[in-house]
């Protein structure tokens, strides 16, 4: 019912808020679908990836590269966006998901690092630190993204279709299984679960919708920079999930756009947006633990109970 | 029929021989019960059976097949089964949902990305039999962390028996328990179903007595006797080293 | 020859100054589970303190003496205030924690020294050039190797041989234990804390001459350092300095005759190592 209710805004938020509400808004479901990606591996199946900036990034550079250098319909580009973050997924994901705990920790923060020099060294293809800009961005039946209305909704409608496709992963058997994971991994493999398996598999759908994220990062900018796959790029997708509740889906959503109109808000009025975002954090660890979802549920229930 | 075989099977932690040439049988519908002192290497004899422990030599057979080299996973495919001692259950799922997964590794498909886990009707309906069997029909909805430790004990069992293995191996399933809840758990015990084999650690020799078809004595990583109860209670190293204390 | 000479000082010089980051890394890991990911901000703290020492006092000694007086002051503080509450919790907590700590240390760096890069000056004393092995060798270079042998040898000593270094030993081994004999634990964490925080201020001091001073050395910094612990077995000082002499070889080396495939090759090596021994080098499985 809650959900309706957000959702009827949504459609109609381009119309309410002017353009500047509106372009923050589409930020703010492009990064809550990485959020949600991230969300799966760190919520769902106990696995804190510390550099998952790293399949945003890919999926931003891929879009940006197959329209550049391929001429590619950016259409195209999306879903090569996708498969390309899955596919660095996959192989990252191969060395990860052999060790636990904070070697995990350490090897998902090396890889994105990796990614993030070659982003920067490598001038000839991505532009090094400048970054690389003025790709075409889609359009269909005379309808360009280039309107940021129409932008607006194309996110919208990722968001939605990212939403129900991993609330379905999450209800599916395979979901089931990356929660067990989550709360017990020697009895998983006692139980003859492969382990490894579903923790790949798992890395690399979340991968593909960071991917997608990117890709949609990519569009709205027009630009793509190695700031996209940067070690606080990285750390900004978990204070999202953190923030706004681990394991909860809807939660990290909400983490992410109180994330960017905090961020609005705050670059406008101080220089020291990081020092914030710092303090942030580590209240929401020290203290508020359970995020803003878990927050509003309680609130909600104990509100049902009176 | 030998279900499960351990050949001559060796650990050691530096110094300190954990399992010292280990060779034991369980043939299907037999209740095999190892007893020993505090320190035999009980646990450790399981988890090297279970696979969540490396042996440094000898075998791991079953059905005849060297599982030796097999992940824990790979041995349970095989239809080898165990419970914890320690290890807690999946603490913040409800109890129903425990039972399910262990009928999921098995029964389910746990690739399948699309169709809704609720909506595999067979995984759920064995998961609820699992439940009639134990006796914890009543707790299904609730978390595992909110039961009591009793009922978690035999919710150990229940998620072990999910995917329907043919041996079972238990690592001191009554521990404590009071003596209601270990009687109860007693009856529980006797009536699995039959074909199983069962390997169970126990310390209670009310309980090692009234259950077992024959029971192997670890002293030190050792077995100083593995044969009928009638006859390791007559063994008289058996009873110097070990029953004695509580006879 | 010559320049394989000097590219393994080169190498040596950068492999030491990563243990003095690493092997704090490591014990800290190894006694309190904490992968602590504001330990490169304690070297870029300790590397910007230098600078201001060094322009107040003009001496590099100073600085090098004077700078990791406030890093360990600040970790000290954060063990205390933070990072004890949640030894209970959840690891993930505490990485987090400390990630977001670091945020906190960038902008303080970026708040009181701006975005620039510095470079800190060497010590007037080491400016000249040594000949030997027929190539002149910086003299500065060689004191880092000096120096970084002797902390190496100092906290060998001070883990292996005495009072204290039998306590971290035993926290390592487990904690518990340590607290079950009576040892101070609370106190012999914060210390640990503190004290390899001031060994990475120093090292940003010391770098601060080859690295160059500037917010986002933090991070430069601490992947490597990373690497080198993974490689060498976390928890592990022995690991810690096989492996920083492992990496910062490596990288000089491959920089140096390969320099477009450098950047992966202590990736690479570190996927091998990883690959053949999941623990590390000389790292531990835990049961």
């Amino acid at each position: 019912m809650g959900e309706f209710v957000f959702f009827l805004l949504a459609l109609a938020w381009p119309f309410l808020a002017g353009s500047y509400g509106t372009g923050l808004i589409t930020e703010a479901l492009i990064f809550a679908i990485a959020a949600m990606s991230l969300d799966l591996l760190m919520g769902y199946s106990g696995l804190v990836s510390f550099g998952h900036a790293a399949f945003f990034g890919v999926g931003a550079y891929a879009l940006a590269l197959s329209g550049m250098k391929l001429g590619l319909n950016p259409w195209l580009g999306i879903l090569v966006a996708v498969m390309t973050s899955a596919l660095a997924a996959l192989i990252i994901g191969y060395f990860c998901v052999r060790v636990s705990g904070v070697a995990f920790i350490m090897l998902t923060l090396a890889f994105a690092q990796l990614l993030y020099s070659a982003a920067v060294k490598w001038r000839g293809i991505t532009g090094g630190s400048d970054g690389i800009g003025g790709f075409d961005r889609p359009q269909i039946a005379g309808l360009s993204l280039n309107d940021p209305i129409y932008m607006y909704f194309a996110c919208l409608l990722g968001f939605v279709l990212s939403l129900w496709l991993l609330r379905r992963i999450i209800n599916s058997q395979f979901g089931h299984a990356l929660v067990g994971l989550r709360e017990n991994e020697t009895r998983m493999r006692a139980l003859g679960f492969s382990t490894d398996r579903l923790k790949l598999c798992a890395f690399v759908l979340s991968g593909a919708f960071a991917g997608f994220a990117g890709a949609l990062y990519a569009i709205y900018n027009s630009f793509i920079s190695p700031d996209a796959l940067s070690f606080a790029q990285s750390g900004m997708f978990l204070l999202m999930v953190v923030l706004g509740g681990v394991g909860s889906l809807l939660g990290p959503a909400i983490g992410a756009a109180i994330f960017l109109l905090m961020k609005q808000f705050v670059s406008s009025h101080t220089e020291h947006w990081l020092a914030i975002v710092g303090i942030i954090f580590v209240c929401c660890v020290m203290f508020f633990r359970s995020g803003v979802y878990g927050f509003l549920k309680q609130w909600l229930e104990r509100g049902a109970r009176t | 029929m030998t279900l499960l075989r351990v050949e001559s099977l060796q650990k050691s932690f530096g110094s300190l021989n954990v399992t010292r040439d280990v060779t034991l049988d369980v043939g299907a519908g037999e209740k095999h019960v190892i007893i020993g002192p505090n320190g035999a290497g009980k646990t450790s004899l399981i988890n090297q059976i279970g696979g969540q422990m490396t042996p440094d030599g000898g075998r791991v057979m079953i059905d005849g097949s060297d599982v030796t080299r097999l992940a824990p996973e790979q041995r349970a495919r095989l239809g080898l089964a165990r419970t914890f001692q320690k290890n807690t259950l999946f603490q913040r799922l409800s109890v129903f949902e425990n039972v399910r997964l262990g009928v999921q590794a098995r029964f389910g498909n746990s690739f399948d990305l699309a169709q809704r886990a609720a909506a595999r009707t067979d995984v759920n309906a064995r998961a609820r039999d699992v439940l009639d069997l134990l006796r914890l029909t009543a707790l299904a909805e609730r978390r595992v962390a909110s039961i009591s430790y009793g009922d978690q004990r035999q919710l150990e069992i229940a998620v072990a028996l999910a995917g329907d293995p043919r041996i079972l191996l238990l690592d001191e399933p009554t521990s404590g328990l009071s003596p209601v809840e270990t009687r109860q758990l007693i009856e529980i015990i006797r009536a699995l179903p039959s074909h199983l084999g069962i390997l169970m650690i126990e310390h209670d020799m009310e309980v090692v007595f009234s259950l077992a078809d024959r029971i192997t004595v670890l002293y030190y990583g050792e077995v100083l006797a593995s044969d009928k109860p009638d006859v390791v209670a007559a063994n008289e190293r058996v009873r110097d080293v070990y029953l004695g204390a509580s006879f | 020859m010559d320049l394989f000479v000097s590219q393994l000082l080169n190498g040596l010089v950068y492999g030491l100054l990563l243990f003095l980051l690493a092997s704090g890394l490591s014990l800290i890991f190894g006694l309190m589970g904490v992968v602590n990911l504001a330990h490169g901000s304690f070297f870029m703290l300790g590397a910007f303190i230098g600078l201001s020492v060094v322009s107040y006092t003009g001496s590099f000694w100073w600085a090098l003496v004077l700078a990791p007086i406030p890093v360990a002051i600040a970790a000290a503080a954060i063990e205390i205030l933070l990072l004890r509450h949640l030894y209970k919790r959840d690891k993930v907590d505490m990485v987090l924690l400390t990630f977001g700590l670091s945020f906190v240390f960038t902008d303080l760096v970026e708040w009181g020294w701006g975005k620039d890069t510095f470079s800190l000056s060497e010590p007037a004393s080491l400016e000249e050039s040594l000949e030997f092995l027929g190539g002149y060798f910086p003299q500065y270079r060689l004191a880092i190797v000096v120096f970084g042998l002797a902390v190496a040898l100092l906290l060998w000593l001070l883990i292996e041989k005495t009072r204290i270094g039998a306590m971290v030993r035993a926290g390592i081994d487990d904690t518990r234990t340590a607290m079950g004999i009576g040892l101070n634990v609370p106190l012999l964490l914060t210390t640990t804390f503190a004290s390899g925080a001031a060994l990475a201020g120093m090292a940003g001091v010391v770098a601060g001459p080859i690295l160059g001073v500037y917010s986002g050395v933090d991070v430069e910094v601490l992947i490597p350092a990373f690497i080198v612990i993974v490689i060498g077995g976390m928890g592990s000082l022995k690991g810690a300095f096989v492996g920083s002499l492992l990496i910062g070889i490596a990288d000089t080396f491959g920089k140096a005759y390969m320099p477009e495939a450098s950047m992966f090759l202590i990736y690479a090596a570190m996927i091998v190592i990883l690959l053949a021994r999941p623990h590390g080098l000389f790292g531990q499985a835990a049961s």
